[in-house]
């Protein structure tokens, strides 16, 4: 009678112990800690990647950036363009069991646009009043048509949080978010690791295999990649391009990539705070020097191994919105003394801030090198980030070497920095007529229209090269090739629909 | 002692307030607005002027200072810029990972520096001490993110036998805790281990030459119960007044052990705070810190005043 029973007590814990090894984790490498977990005060990058997992959008990207409905089910644009009409997908519940519908919706919009320090209150300006339609059903009343605010929608500003939690914890929500996306939150360890579960209650259960993740911050890249070889990850974000050969050395390692939304480039200071009088500044025709001194295809081959994407405009040449009237030109030494000399200068001295981590330095090193042949002698100075950013904001710089993350639509890589109060305009230029194209084009629909008012904003901004553009990141995630079905997006969040463990 | 008590704690009072104003001065001092970096890639104004005027960023230095100072006096640190946390809260989860890593890393140092000085000064000049001395110089001069690379390289990726980085706490899981401590408490311990041999090699000649130790020789007892009974224990004396002073040193070299294993400690914590101009943070870590200082020198001097009542007495 005794040995039954102490065969059925085995088996029974056997089978819990098969049962918590069976629980699936991925574990995944960030770059950084992101900060606080509240999708209208968030600002980083890896905080979007926890956001995934964990907060779902009104719509969705797929990784060829078409844009479909997440949490909404469908949208209607007014013919005047001035209302959306939204329809939330019945049935969502959040982590803590209320349902999202539409007025749901309505508070969250409010809340994005009226919460002190919301970062998505500029995201939603043209958005004056939302209506509830229906249960299932809500009204954007704008006022004037903004073309990117779907693609927003795809972003933060369309992420849904309880409406019930975001009253109950008010401050403290982003220490202990509760959204409506695949898995919930279950603790953080400040700079160590941030945990989320399934979420049984998910619409779209069928579409996560996975039972946990866990987000670990390891900002050094060999010691993530490290960990991901001895199996403690199962994926990681930002592999750096060195280490590519490693990776695709390694039969247990597979490396999806996608080509980043954002660009790297050179701004130039124009005119922060006040015109400034360098040839730098004042002369377009020694910044087309400058352009034409350096080789992107150089800079890309010394520094990141050829495995980025060279290019001169915000959108990378495979984007729709690339402009074909102006390809990349070639390195022209001579065409570039020329210009120099037309100018009225033999030499050009100038400042270069990079950021102090040694890419940013070594590829000031190599334009310096190339720049120098062509007559500039430029000075690298290496600032930590923090310092930089300062000195950008007080316009105590020539020039920096600064990029931008990218977004879905082009308004979002060139608006802020090409129209004249835009907000991330360091560079202190100013030209009404690009500045009421880049307007134009964000309240016009269609593709051809918009296309036609991006480009005739470019002839204007990009000979002018206030701003250089140097060359696009292509983003990679190396996993375990026990997981699959893992896709990479362009806009370098990881998502974890279809994914599987072995 | 009451009264001595009492007036050594009371001069700890302007010292704090002096670590005060200059962990707020160098702090506002350094280039880089705090709010810039908190507001992100977008940095919209509005949100800029938000968390200035959130965190007092728009007041004079002056004003900020008094205001930190009364949210002081009421006991509360303030919360983290970046994540909204209470600093106290940081404090007390990171503290406890540092101070296992500077025990462990103490071990580590001990148990290989006390034997191998012993064996270096009673074999001097053999091929034992030769090895000692440049295995000390080798751990004195390699340092320490460059052998933790090294190590997680060889015996995580490599080999696979211990986990390349992170943290997991003692009480959830003492074996996987340890598994991921041996490593960095190796690499802290080693750079350790070197001084304290060196040190436990030359007290432990100086010992060695006295005349104790020849009496005992003389006595008739053995090599060995010489070396460990007698000359060992006197020689302890001066390795353990360098391994206190060492301490200082230890938490410090904690700073970029925790930074390449990826362990949460008191290190991390206030770089990352630095890094980011989490005022808060660093406000409230160096002024932990600076007390936790002052208190163990008031608990030593109380303590040599109750072993030697004259120090006590002289200034009553």
């Amino acid at each position: 009678m005794k040995r039954p029973l102490f065969r059925l007590l085995l088996g029974t814990a056997l089978i819990a112990l098969l049962g918590s090894a069976a629980a699936q984790t991925v574990r995944v490498g960030l770059a950084e800690d992101p900060d606080v977990l509240d999708p209208d005060l968030g600002r980083t990058y890896v905080g979007r990647i926890v956001f995934a997992s964990l907060c779902d959008k009104l719509f969705e990207i797929t990784p060829d950036l078409e844009i479909f409905p997440q949490l909404a089910s469908g949208y209607d644009v007014a013919d005047d363009g001035l209302s959306v009409t939204i329809d939330v997908r019945p049935g969502v519940v959040f982590h803590d069991g209320t349902p999202l519908d539409a007025e749901a919706v309505k508070y969250n919009l409010e809340r994005s646009k009226t919460l002190p320090g919301s970062n998505r209150s500029s995201e939603l300006a043209q958005v004056e009043s939302i209506d509830v339609v229906d249960d299932d059903t809500v009204r954007l009343n704008l006022s004037e048509p903004f073309a990117p605010l779907i693609a927003l929608l795809a972003d933060r500003s369309g992420m849904m949080i309880s409406p019930a939690a975001a009253e109950e914890l008010g401050e403290d929500f982003g220490r202990s978010p509760v959204c409506a996306g695949p898995f919930e939150f279950v603790e953080r360890v400040a700079q160590d690791r941030i945990a989320l579960e399934r979420f049984d209650g998910y619409w779209d259960a069928d579409a996560i295999a996975i039972d946990e993740v866990v987000f670990l911050p390891i900002p050094d890249t060999s010691v993530r990649l490290a960990n991901l070889q001895a199996g403690d990850l199962q994926v990681i974000e930002r592999a750096a391009p060195t280490d590519l050969g490693i990776i695709r050395d390694d039969p247990d390692l597979t490396l999806p990539s996608a080509a980043s939304l954002g660009y790297q480039g050179i701004t130039v200071n124009v005119a922060n705070p006040e015109p400034r009088d360098d040839p730098m500044a004042t002369d377009p025709r020694v910044r087309e020097a400058f352009e034409l001194a350096i080789d992107r295809e150089v800079i890309n081959d010394v520094v990141f191994g050829g495995e980025f994407i060279v290019g001169n405009q915000a959108v990378p040449p495979s984007s729709p919105w690339y402009v074909d009237a102006y390809p990349i030109a070639e390195r022209d030494v001579e065409r570039a003394r020329e210009l120099l000399r037309e100018a009225g200068h033999d030499r050009v001295a100038f400042e270069m801030m990079v950021a102090n981590n040694p890419q940013s330095v070594q590829i000031g090193e190599v334009v310096q090198a190339l720049a120098a042949e062509a007559g500039f002698d430029v000075t690298v100075r290496a600032t930590e980030f923090a310092t930089a950013l300062d000195l950008w904001e007080q316009g105590e710089y020539d020039t920096f070497q600064v990029g931008w993350s990218g977004r879905l639509d082009p308004d979002g890589n060139i608006h802020s920095f090409q129209t004249c109060d835009g907000n991330l305009n360091e560079h202190g230029v100013c030209d009404e007529e690009t500045s009421r194209l880049l307007n134009e084009a964000r309240v016009t629909s269609g593709f051809d229209d918009r296309y036609a008012l991006y480009e005739a904003a470019a002839e204007r901004y990009l000979p002018n090269r206030h701003v250089i553009y140097l060359y696009h990141q292509q983003l990679f995630f190396p996993h375990t090739a026990a997981m699959q079905g893992f896709e990479a997006y362009p806009d370098g969040i990881i998502r974890f629909q279809g994914v599987t463990l072995d | 002692m009451l009264a001595f008590v009492a007036q050594r704690a009371l001069t700890a009072i302007p010292t704090l307030l002096i670590v005060t104003v200059m962990v707020f001065g160098i702090q506002r001092s350094l280039p880089g607005d705090p709010a810039v970096i908190l507001a992100g890639e977008e940095r919209d104004p509005q949100v800029i002027a938000f968390i200035r005027a959130k965190y007092r960023l728009d007041e004079p230095i002056p004003v900020q200072y008094v205001a930190w100072l009364g949210q002081l006096a009421r006991g509360d640190l303030g919360v983290s810029m970046r994540t909204g946390e209470p600093v106290s809260s940081l404090i007390l989860t990171k503290l406890p990972v540092t101070v296992q890593l500077a025990v462990l890393s103490i071990l580590v140092a001990v148990a290989v520096a006390i034997p191998a000085g012993a064996i270096a000064a009673t074999r001097k000049n053999t091929g034992w001490d030769v090895a000692g001395t440049v295995v000390a110089l080798s751990g004195l001069s390699i340092p320490n993110f460059w052998l933790g690379i090294m190590l997680i390289l060889l015996v995580s990726v490599q080999l696979g036998w211990l986990p390349a980085s992170g943290f997991v706490p003692f009480l959830e899981d003492p074996l996987e805790n340890l598994r991921r401590m041996i490593m960095p408490a190796f690499v802290l311990g080693t750079g350790l281990a070197a001084v304290l041999m060196r040190q436990m090699r030359s007290s432990m000649l100086e010992v060695l030459s006295q005349d104790f130790v020849r009496t005992a020789t003389a006595k008739g007892a053995s090599g060995w119960t010489t070396v460990v009974r007698h000359a060992m224990r006197n020689a302890l004396i001066p390795v353990v007044t360098i391994l206190g002073l060492q301490l200082g040193t230890l938490l410090s070299g904690a700073v970029l052990t925790e930074q390449v294993f990826t362990i949460p400690g008191f290190g991390k914590l206030i770089v990352d705070a630095v890094f980011n101009r989490d005022y808060a943070v660093v406000q409230g870590v160096v002024l932990f810190t600076a007390t936790s200082y002052i208190a163990i020198n008031l608990a030593v001097d109380v303590l040599y005043a109750v072993l030697d009542p004259r120090i006590s007495g002289s200034r009553a």
